[in-house]
């Protein structure tokens, strides 16, 4: 540890004992579970708030689908949670049908996908799997965690307002977004909306530099880079990616709450809205779009890699065989990173920019697609001659793997610009995204999970109602959005409140397919009941687990089963081998841990292994050096 | 067709569900015998089972699904570079049906197929550089191939339109659109300027522009069959989207930033009412940026001519300066004859001329 032993020079003296140092810790209720320095205990935050965030995202998806489903039906019975939301006639409100798409796309994206899936297994798993004892600051950790929920009170706080909270979609286009005037959601639920944004930004970047920072400095000794579980690259690729994107979000949202309430004009000009010519000139629709997608388009990786990532772990253990292609995961994990950058114009091909930068961004979408082909590929391969347990987090895994190449393929038809003039905004881009990002982040985040609930709460989770739960989740998502991929190609335009205007009989065609859908997606839905109960039972209710009950190899597993704060009682375990010597031929057990030297394994060490016995003894060497930096 | 579908889906819960329970007893006996802690338990072939079972209903269900939902697919391209992207579609779409479909049944068929068994191990294969360029170098040559004819296409649709495109004017506002034609003299738009709305010239056309005076209105859009048509696009309030679905035509509408589509029109609409059998089809016009209470219905209709036809409905078309001759007052003196030119009957007052103009002014 080259940072430990960079730090040395600074010894302090009262932390000999470490060991029992982080027991004698007096903690209350408040000190323990709610402003809490634990990553753990953040974690946990970050992974309820969630999962709470999911239920109520989820089911703004539900009241819009029952519009389009069942465009005739009645809604009066809603009226005791909507309100006036439900219009005289029993029908939802046209402007609130709207704000539900926003809110439905704003709390999934950002609070469920990034805070609750990023948020939870980056704390969560960075200091277990590298073998720290926290984050590298445990307070910014907190204030980022208090930020998400300052962001989260006000966003929330937002569905409240007579006006409505943002409804301009998530992507919140100005001028639609920038005018009151516009629609009643551009008032004070965009304020409102900007604002949690931006506290959700700086919670975003301080949990992201922690990552860094952490991954960078706090590995234990014999930790390399090359040693790191995938799940733990993917982590730092998304705190990369997140630390890069989100600041242009914030300048973009900056902008827009200037001309918001500065009168500036950086995206508005030449405008004539209710009778009345703004003064207004000069400025970009365009302008706030590029920075939106410059993070928007980074911001699918940031939802997507952590599930990637958690995947290759959990379908290396339960296929009892290593990850197939390390290396290439890393290298196509790092070519993601970059081109998520450059490939952002392809949400604007028909915006009106210039088709020059439409053909250079086809280009470089395009080029996207061999990284996300390596990995599946990958992923297969390691299935193949596997001996697969069907563990609910493994169900989820290969659900998470079909669904990325099912969403992924169609992701080549839209990067092409010539084919998205037709497909951009229709259907068949909703289907599109909601498989790749959508559906496949969220079984990256379920089987995260099944698979650490048993570090998280020492207990087991049922996994009976693990196995329901999947299969419906995995035949509801298909059945939702499959079809969606017709009413695309039949030119359906999203965020429409209904299809009469539509040609081609629009109004009579595919009543019959949204209503099927409909239906599948309240089926869907409602089966995340057995989640919930599983997983809020299962806290304090579950089988207690066993020290490491997926026979899995990462350090995380030679932790206490209900580790306290600094994880490991005694001395931080040293690390000799990469993770997923699965199997390996000449071992007695089908697994060996990354903390098992290759001295003590010498009937299975391959021949280039042998090598690594000698560089032992540096590893061991290194332990002063990293009890020193902790005792800083 | 609701019903068929939602049979099936409840067969595939059915299934799912009666799988997984049912094995809870074939499987007992595995359980006794292996002890490998929680990760294992009898619910395993089961779950196996479980792939193979999504594998072959979800390929049924998707070819059938496919045949079902075809006839509602929008009808062939009524434009020439439509033809050529509807062509490109459905061979982009034949090589990732396959590509899905191949490494789809390969997780899945893998997942079953290699299902836990105690009599087995996994076998130890880390990494094989050999496949790993393969498959790199496959979907790398594949995309290549794809992108390259996706950006000719591009190209051409995104080219200079002809010079002798007929020029027709698209204007989005909440919630609709303003069509302005360029007028059977000049084929030229005349300039527009928002601040010189009002409740009558409500694109703002700009009198001081002699391109104007032929320019004429409509409520829905008439296009020439056969004939490169050149949109120039603009939104006054907010975002929207010009959305011809039939012509595979998209192109957003932007407050401040005019954007344009040229394309070539090449079925009538009567053509295409005999092609689908429908007396009373019509070709639309949608928005597809979300912009508002009002953006699904924000639709105009739209025809498509034969060449004469077109011309003839221009004939009948009055110039805008015809129907509102008051708006001559805002025509600068030395083209006041040129634009007279247009106005039926001359107005009897014409000496108010002046004060408009320091009106128009004021406003600056």
């Amino acid at each position: 540890m080259s940072t430990a032993t960079s730090h040395a020079e600074e010894v302090h003296t009262h932390g000999h004992d470490h060991d029992h140092e982080h027991e004698h810790h007096e903690l209350n209720f408040w000190t323990k579970y709610i402003f809490s320095t634990d990553h753990k205990t953040i974690a946990k935050q970050y992974l309820i708030s969630g999962i709470l965030w999911a239920f109520i995202g989820g089911s703004f998806s539900i009241i819009f689908r029952l519009q389009l489903g069942f465009p005739d039906m009645h809604l009066d019975w809603l009226r005791p949670i909507l309100g006036e939301w439900i219009d005289e006639g029993g029908k939802l409100d046209k402007e609130f049908y709207l704000a539900l798409v926003t809110m439905h796309g704003t709390i999934m994206v950002f609070f469920v996908l990034t805070a609750g899936l990023s948020g939870t297994f980056s704390n969560f798993l960075i200091p277990l799997q590298i073998g720290a004892r926290d984050m590298a600051s445990g307070f910014i950790n907190m204030l980022s965690y208090w930020f998400f929920f300052l962001s989260s009170m006000i966003m929330f706080s937002s569905l409240f307002l007579e006006t409505g909270p943002a409804s301009g979609g998530w992507v919140i286009y100005p001028p639609l977004s920038a005018l009151p005037q516009a629609m009643p959601g551009s008032g004070l639920g965009m304020t409102l909306w900007l604002t949690a944004m931006a506290f959700f930004i700086v919670s975003s970047l301080m949990g992201g530099i922690n990552y860094i920072c952490t991954v960078i400095n706090l590995r234990t000794r014999g930790m390399t880079f090359t040693k790191m579980p995938l799940t733990i690259w993917s982590f730092f690729f998304t705190a990369v990616l997140g630390l890069l994107s989100f600041p242009v979000l914030l300048s973009a949202a900056l902008l827009l709450i200037f001309d918001r309430s500065f009168g500036t004009s950086f995206y508005l000009s030449e405008i004539y809205i209710q009778g009345q010519a703004l003064p207004n000139m000069g400025g970009s629709p365009i302008l706030y779009q590029h920075l939106f997608w410059f993070l928007g388009h980074p911001e699918v990786y940031i939802v997507l890699l952590p599930a990637l990532g958690m995947t290759s772990e959990i379908i290396a253990t339960n296929s009892r065989k290593p990850i197939f292609g390390y290396r290439a995961m890393i290298g196509s994990m790092m070519g993601i990173t970059v081109l998520a950058f450059i490939v952002w114009a392809h949400h604007m091909f028909v915006t009106g920019m210039n088709p020059f930068l439409g053909s250079v961004f086809m280009f470089l979408t395009l080029i996207i697609a061999v990284p996300s082909a390596v990995k599946a590929f990958n992923y297969i391969t390691t299935l193949w001659k596997g001996n697969l347990i069907f563990t609910p987090a493994m169900l989820f895994s290969i659900g998470l793997v079909s669904l990325f190449i099912s969403g992924g393929v169609t992701g080549i038809i839209l990067g092409n610009s010539a084919l998205d003039i037709n497909l951009h905004d229709t259907y068949f881009v909703v289907a599109h995204f909601h498989l790749v990002m959508g559906a496949a982040s969220f079984f990256g985040l379920m089987a995260g999970v099944y698979h650490w609930f048993p570090k998280m709460f020492g207990r087991m989770m049922n996994k009976t109602l693990g196995y329901i739960h999947f299969w419906f989740t995995f035949v509801g998502v298909y059945m939702v959005f499959f079809p969606m991929h017709y009413i695309g190609i039949a030119g359906f335009p999203r965020r429409y409140y209904s299809f009469t205007a539509v040609g081609n009989d629009g109004a009579a065609a595919f009543t019959d397919m949204n209503m099927f859908i409909s239906i599948a997606a309240i089926i869907t839905f409602s089966s995340q009941a057995l989640f919930a109960w599983n997983f809020f039972y299962s806290i304090f209710k579950g089988k207690k687990a066993p020290q490491n009950p997926w026979n899995s190899n990462t350090l995380e597993w030679t932790a206490p089963i209900e580790p306290g704060h600094g994880n490991w009682e005694g001395e931080i375990p040293a690390v000799y081998r990469w993770p997923y010597d699965y199997s390996k031929p000449g071992a007695e057990q089908d697994f060996i841990p990354q903390n098992v030297p290759f001295s003590a394994t010498k009937s299975s060490n391959l021949p280039e292994e042998e090598a690594e016995i000698a560089k032992e003894k540096d590893i061991d060497g290194l332990l002063g050096a990293q009890n020193e930096s902790y005792n800083r | 067709m609701f019903y068929l579908i939602g049979l099936l889906s409840v067969i595939f819960f059915a299934l799912a569900i009666y799988v997984i329970s049912k094995s809870i007893k074939l499987n007992k006996k595995l359980v006794a015998e292996e002890n490998t802690g929680f990760a294992l338990d009898s619910n395993n072939d089961a779950n196996a089972y479980g792939m193979i079972i999504f594998w072959a209903l979800g390929t049924i269900a998707g070819v059938w699904s496919f045949y079902v939902a075809k006839p509602d697919f929008l009808p062939i391209a009524a434009s020439e570079h439509g033809l050529r992207t509807d062509n490109m579609f459905w061979v982009s779409m034949a090589v990732v049906t396959l590509a899905f479909f191949f490494s789809n049944s390969l997780l899945l068929l893998f997942a079953f197929k290699y299902r836990f068994n105690k009599n087995r191990k996994a076998t130890f294969y880390p990494v094989n550089h050999k496949l790993e360029l393969i498959w790199t170098v496959i979907p790398a040559i594949i995309m290549a191939i794809l992108v390259f004819t996706g950006w000719r296409t591009w190209r051409d649709i995104t080219s200079q339109a002809p010079s002798d495109a007929v020029v027709i004017e698209l204007t989005g506002h909440q919630f609709g659109w303003y069509v302005r034609y360029s007028g059977v003299d000049d084929n030229q738009l005349g300039n527009y300027n928002y601040k010189l709305i009002d409740e009558t010239n409500n694109i703002g056309i700009d009198f001081t522009d002699k391109h104007s005076f032929d320019d004429f209105t409509a409520t829905e859009l008439h296009l020439p069959k056969g004939k490169p048509v050149l949109l120039k696009i603009h939104a006054q309030d907010v975002l929207h989207s010009v959305y011809l679905p039939f012509h595979r035509v998209k192109m957003d509408a932007v407050p401040g930033m005019p954007t344009k589509f040229w394309f070539t029109p090449n079925i009538s609409t009567d053509e295409m009412r005999a092609k689908l059998g429908k007396k009373d089809f019509n070709f639309k016009l949608n928005c597809t940026e979300v912009c508002g209470r009002g953006h699904f219905g924000m639709a105009i209709t739209v025809f498509v001519d034969e060449p004469e036809d077109y011309a003839k409905w221009c004939a009948e078309q009055k110039p805008f300066l015809a129907t509102n001759p008051t708006y001559l007052a805002k025509v600068p003196e030395n083209l006041k004859a040129k634009a007279s030119k247009y106005i039926p009957v001359e107005p009897v007052a014409v000496d108010s001329a002046a004060a408009p103009a320091a009106e128009a002014v004021s406003v600056n």
